[in-house]
């Protein structure tokens, strides 16, 4: 959007000008943040660091001013948000270790589903699994694998109600940010028993904190060792290793999708392992360097090799990282130049982590990438620049990083403004606080968001879903947009109550004339509410 | 506006319209005395298929050396490939492709792919998607180009589909192009409100200063009326056809029923995932085969359902790179180079044969002494196609930077 149509419309409804133009004040010498802002002003703050405001929002943010709500909001262990764990007090897994859902949740579907297959194998031997797929489940096998699915869907729902009530907003789009980015698919293999552990414990604690340490805690997340495959990855002279394999009978349960059937060959299960490059690439390609961040095929083949070993005790019973030295490749390694001694054991992947971490590339991938997250699609350079400096003096130091995009004059320019469409999730949450509906069940909600093309935990790629418009922003979705929003306001879905808050609020007015008339035309209240989630105003944050 | 009037008939569909008169309507009329529009139905096989046991070397020695655990057997055995030259065989469970290939509708080029040695799926999508590997600033997508290159004033807003819930990137760009992920699903639903409502979000997204939402709104609306119109609740698959239960075979068979709608169908896109078998990749049987299962009889159900329209019809199959020639330590295949890919239909399509030269599997003849080599530059495949199925006679601006482009004659 212009700076011409922006002032068109302040003109329009009398507003006034946003952001860029108002005092820059206090909170540090490099801060933009405006000291009296107006309504768009702090609107713009609540859609950025947050997921929109809910009614009221902005008149608080305006008694608190600006500058503290954003100093606040960066200090999430500061803010109590108490409501929030009452809120999220009746879900059962949230809090249990990985061991523990494994054993109450995971394993008795398992094997409720190894006895019908033994029963219907006793019935008659069918070698088709598509075949014995389709034949009813015993009740029992029903009764644990609803149990097993609770995991996900309490994970999802946290996921939503948190984004729609957390007094922690940037907490919260930041711990969706970084799992973003460190994607796991729930999809494969016993990923989805360690999501929930996964996010609590290796993404959230580290959202604003140091980027090296959120690295180590990813690359030795059993949830990232499956993924990415690094679990099995071994030196191909190591010893043989199979019992650290699964046992193939448990893995029809642990790969649901896509279907991963054991090889029936016996010999097959005797043949040694070895190394796989799919974590190493990833690493360096999404997860520190970026694709053009200057590393090789023999980088990718090097950092494989230091990683081997790095793998997960007891898989099948939810246990957590393990250093196996017999997987290990001990030999010497070669990485961006760096030499990493022969011996070094579990320390080798350490010591690719500290250069990765350190590496110029690194500071400007992860700084580009926030910068598109909170300013826009194409970030301003002047400000990637800074946020990279910042990155490279802190050591990493993700809350500084944030901080400087969030003081900066780039984020409160009028470039800035409404310069991001919604992904789905955002725009589904944000719809749910511009209402002040009351969600007690958030399933329909993430069912929404799958439909509008993003469910939940379900990223296949570890490229994570993209934070860029055009990714977003095509007919069927837009139509899915407008239809969610005539749901959401309708009273029928299950579990939603939604409010009487004020929606236009959380435009702050700023509507084009068609986009006013059409809602002044509405029949009804909750025909203005959907006219106005639906808008293409409100597809913009 | 007119509110109620018949606006063509076609094929024993008839378009009826309430309440709106879209110009696009107006122009199909128009369009459907001439002759019909070839259509290019594109089949995406997202994480890079393994071509290798897709389409066997069988008589290469070297591929059973490198592949121990997870090579197809020899056509001879019960569990083998299916011959289709003497040298080449397709993965059994690909044989619902085999029919077409005996009557001479199945083309296969193999050892293709891109000159661009990335390994990473996302960058090898994007440059297969662009048609420009190598280059990362390209903005719009090769499907998209071709449309621009073959504007015409009787386009409808069905010209190019994908059936996903988001627009690929070959389909993005200056051209419009529809991203559908049910059919059935696709309009305002508002229950007794909804002509009121769609036209009141319709007004809003008109009115949009926002360039980008304002246009994708009016392409959404003007294809929900075009799409009500066609009724696709009633659809029925012909010949027998069966369509494979799972989102892939569903975007085929929506496919068939725009084709058959008449809707003004040039180009489709649908994908299929799950190729990207770095462990336990299976043999004959396992975790590839049923993909490759339900990739197949996608593929045969919707040759079938379009019977004799197939002959104005090109599907062309393609996956961003192929894998490793050797199986890795879990039984599985790492990120290659060189794969195959298939073109199916189409009047003049030369099929009944494996196109393009075989670099060989042994060590020294492979792509970094590890993967299948690289003999034919897909874009040369994509430009046969833009060529000689589409008739697009200069393909130098859907190309840009490709030079030396090579017929490889599967399109007569």
């Amino acid at each position: 959007m212009g700076m011409k149509s922006l002032l068109a419309r302040a003109l329009v409804f009398a507003m006034a000008l946003p952001a860029a133009a108002a005092g820059i004040t206090a909170s540090g010498p490099a801060s933009a943040v405006p000291g009296n802002p107006d309504d768009k002003t702090i609107l713009h703050v609540l859609n950025r660091i947050g997921f929109g405001a809910r009614p009221g929002d902005v008149e608080r943010v305006r008694q608190m001013g600006l500058a503290a709500y954003i100093d606040q909001q960066l200090r999430p262990d500061r803010i109590p948000d108490t409501q929030m764990a009452a809120r999220l007090s009746s879900f059962e897994t949230l809090t249990l270790s990985s061991r523990q859902i494994a054993q109450d949740y995971y394993v008795p579907a398992q094997m409720a589903r190894r006895q019908a297959q033994l029963a219907k194998k006793d019935a008659g031997n069918d070698q088709n699994p598509s075949d014995a797929a389709k034949k009813p489940r015993t009740p029992q096998e029903m009764e644990m694998a609803r149990k097993q699915r609770e995991v996900v869907v309490e994970l999802t729902e946290q996921k939503i109600l948190r984004a729609a009530y957390s007094d922690r907003q940037l907490e919260e789009v930041l711990t969706d940010f970084w799992f973003n980015h460190f994607n796991v698919f729930a999809g494969k293999g016993p990923t989805q028993e360690y999501l929930t552990a996964y996010e609590r414990d290796t993404i959230r604690p580290h959202v604003l904190g140091k980027f090296r340490d959120l690295l180590e805690a990813t690359a030795k997340s059993p949830a990232m060792l499956f993924y990415l495959d690094n679990w099995q990855s071994a030196d191909p002279n190591a010893a043989d290793m199979r019992e650290q394999r699964m046992r193939p009978g448990g893995r029809g349960l642990f790969f649901p999708r896509p279907p991963q059937r054991p090889n029936q060959n016996p010999n097959a299960q005797r043949q040694k392992r070895g190394l796989n490059e799919n974590y190493g690439r990833e690493l360096m390609e999404l997860h520190t360097l970026g694709v053009d961040g200057g590393y090789t095929q023999d980088d990718v083949v090097n950092v494989a090799r230091a990683f081997t070993g790095w793998t997960i005790d007891q898989p099948r019973q939810g246990g957590g990282f393990r250093f196996e030295p017999r997987l290990h490749d001990s030999r010497e390694k070669v990485v961006l130049g760096h030499r990493i001694k022969a011996g070094g054991g579990e320390s080798d992947g350490e010591q690719v982590l500290d250069i990765l971490a350190k590496h110029p590339s690194t500071a400007r991938f992860i700084s580009t990438k926030l910068a598109r997250r909170f300013v826009s699609d194409t970030p301003p350079p002047a400000l990637v620049d800074r946020a990279a400096k910042r990155f490279a003096e802190t050591d990493g130091d993700i809350r500084e990083v944030v901080r400087t995009i969030l003081t900066s004059p780039e984020f409160f320019s009028a470039d800035a403004y409404r310069a991001k469409v919604k992904t789905p999730f955002e725009f589904v949450v944000s719809a749910v606080r511009a209402t002040g509906t009351e969600v007690t069940d958030a399933m329909p909600l993430a069912q929404a968001v799958r439909q509008l093309g993003m469910p939940l935990y379900m990223c296949q790629p570890p490229t994570g879903y993209a934070d860029r418009a055009d990714a977003w922003v095509n007919t069927g979705a837009l139509l899915n947009r407008m239809n969610f929003a005539l749901q959401l306001v309708s009273g029928r879905m299950r579990g939603i109550e939604p409010g009487a808050g004020p929606v236009s609020a959380a435009l702050a007015n700023d509507v084009s004339p068609a986009t006013a008339s059409t809602i002044a035309k509405a029949g009804d209240p909750k025909q203005v509410a959907a006219l106005t989630l639906g808008s293409p105003e409100f597809q913009r944050r | 506006m007119i509110s109620r009037r018949v606006f063509m008939k076609n094929g024993g569909l008839a378009l009826l319209s309430l309440g709106f008169a879209p110009a696009f309507l107006a122009r199909t009329v128009e369009a459907a005395g001439a002759a019909r529009r070839k259509i290019l139905i594109t089949i995406f096989q997202r994480g890079a298929v393994d071509g290798l046991n897709m389409v066997v070397p069988f008589g290469e020695r070297e591929y059973y050396a490198a592949r121990p655990s997870i090579a197809i057997p020899k056509p001879n055995d019960p569990e083998g490939a299916v011959d289709l030259d003497g040298f080449f065989g397709l993965h059994p469970r690909l044989a619902p492709l085999k029919p077409l290939w005996d009557s001479h509708q199945l083309a296969i080029v193999h050892a293709s792919g891109s000159p661009d040695g990335t390994r990473s799926h996302f960058d090898a999508q994007d440059y297969m998607e662009t048609a420009t590997p190598g280059v990362k600033s390209t903005q719009d997508g090769w499907l998209n180009r071709y449309l621009h290159a073959r504007e015409h004033a009787s386009a409808t807003p069905f010209r190019a589909v994908a059936l996903a819930t988001q627009l690929p990137r070959s389909l993005q760009g200056l051209e419009p192009a529809l991203a559908i992920g049910q059919i059935g699903q696709f309009g305002i639903r508002a229950g007794q409100a909804t002509d009121m409502v769609q036209a009141s979000f319709e007004s809003e997204y008109a009115a949009a200063a926002d360039k980008v939402l304002n246009r994708t709104g009016g392409e959404a609306f003007d294809a929900v009326k075009m799409l009500k119109s066609a009724d696709p609740s009633k659809y029925q698959p012909e010949n027998g056809a069966e369509y494979p239960r799972s989102a892939y075979g569903d975007a085929l068979r929506q496919i068939a029923q725009l084709v058959k709608a008449d809707v003004g169908l040039e180009v489709a896109f649908a994908e299929a995932g799950g190729w990207d078998t770095h462990v336990n990749q299976g043999s004959s049987a396992g975790q590839l085969a049923a993909r490759l299962d339900d990739f197949s009889r996608g593929i045969a159900a919707l040759a079938r359902d379009l019977g004799d329209r197939m002959g104005d019809i090109v599907i062309l199959t393609m996956s961003e790179f192929g894998r490793a020639v050797a199986e890795n330590g879990n039984r599985g295949t790492d990120h290659g180079h060189g794969n195959a890919m298939f073109i199916i239909g189409g009047q003049n399509v030369r099929g009944g044969k494996v196109y393009g030269r075989w670099p060989g599997l042994a060590r020294e003849q492979r792509y970094d002494g590890r993967d299948l080599a690289v003999t034919t530059d897909f874009r040369s495949v994509f430009a046969e196609v833009v060529r000689g199925h589409l008739g697009v006679a200069d393909t130098r601006g859907i190309f840009p930077g490709f030079n030396d482009m090579k017929n490889l004659g599967f399109l007569g």
